[in-house]
């Protein structure tokens, strides 16, 4: 088994785990940990297919901003356990197997069998960061000028629900 | 190196327990956190392709998520406040004003 085999099973079995700690776990924050979790294992599984762009914005964004908003919110609402109703007789029994038959089917749709033998992959993409920002403001310029113009929009859309109604 | 299989069976695992958050879930908060799981799983399939193809068009797609997952928290998030003010609740139960 080689090193980077040994490293792929660590960070991906860790993954899993915390994923199937957040379906688990009843309180919110503990939902938010095991998600910060994942995501820096993600970020590992990324620096080893040797796309460091995006394992740093990864970890900065995601890691960082999105969940810090996301506890801060689970911390502004004093969010407390969460409260268990019955579920319907259809999911209680119908539910795991829909979901087992749901990821067997994303997998089988996926998965290709010539990328499946051992050292198929390619080696890492060479200057993949100088690669990244030459085709983010040459072929995706419009996209990447939608995006600032749809932060713009969300932060407007965020201010307005969240304001106070004035009396 | 390792197969790009397996990391597509991985997102594949993570998308699937992030639907099952989805579905299973009673907070509202926790809910939105199922779909950034499985958003970030879109992300990794994404990557191993970028990786497979030795492309790096796979990896801006990834940026381009981010960014709308970004934007989506924000809002997402400005919307259970709004819930919580009017509700006083996070169950999704509580929240059925369209139901029949």
């Amino acid at each position: 088994m080689s090193p980077a085999l040994i490293i792929f099973f660590v960070l991906a079995g860790l993954a899993v785990l915390a994923a199937l700690s957040l379906v688990l776990q009843r309180h919110p924050i503990h939902s938010a940990l095991s998600l910060i979790v994942v995501m820096v294992c993600l970020a590992g599984l990324y620096l080893l297919m040797g796309a460091e762009f995006v394992a740093a914005v990864q970890i900065i964004v995601y890691g960082g901003a999105i969940m810090v908003l996301f506890v801060f919110v689970i911390m502004l609402l004093n969010a407390g356990e969460e409260e268990r109703t019955d579920f319907s007789k259809l999911a209680k029994f119908a539910g795991l197997p829909l979901a087992l038959a749901l990821t067997a089917s994303i997998a089988a749709a996926v998965v290709k069998p010539e990328l499946g033998a051992l050292g198929a992959t390619q080696a890492a993409i060479p200057n993949a960061t100088a690669q990244i920002s030459s085709m983010l403001f040459k072929e995706f310029v419009y996209p990447f000028e939608l995006t600032s113009f749809l932060i713009l929009v969300a932060i407007m859309g965020a201010l307005v629900l969240a304001q106070r109604e004035k009396k | 190196m390792v197969p790009t299989n397996y990391y597509l069976i991985l997102s594949a695992i993570l998308f699937g327990l992030g639907t099952v958050a989805f579905v299973f879930k009673r907070n509202i908060i926790t809910i939105f956190m199922s779909i950034e799981l499985m958003l970030n799983a879109v992300n990794l399939a994404f990557v191993a392709f970028s990786q497979a193809f030795g492309k790096v068009e796979g990896q801006v797609f990834v940026l381009f998520v981010i960014v709308v997952a970004a934007a989506e928290a924000a809002v997402g998030l400005g919307i259970i406040i709004l819930i919580q003010r009017n509700r006083q609740s996070l169950n999704v139960e509580k929240v059925n004003l369209l139901k029949l």
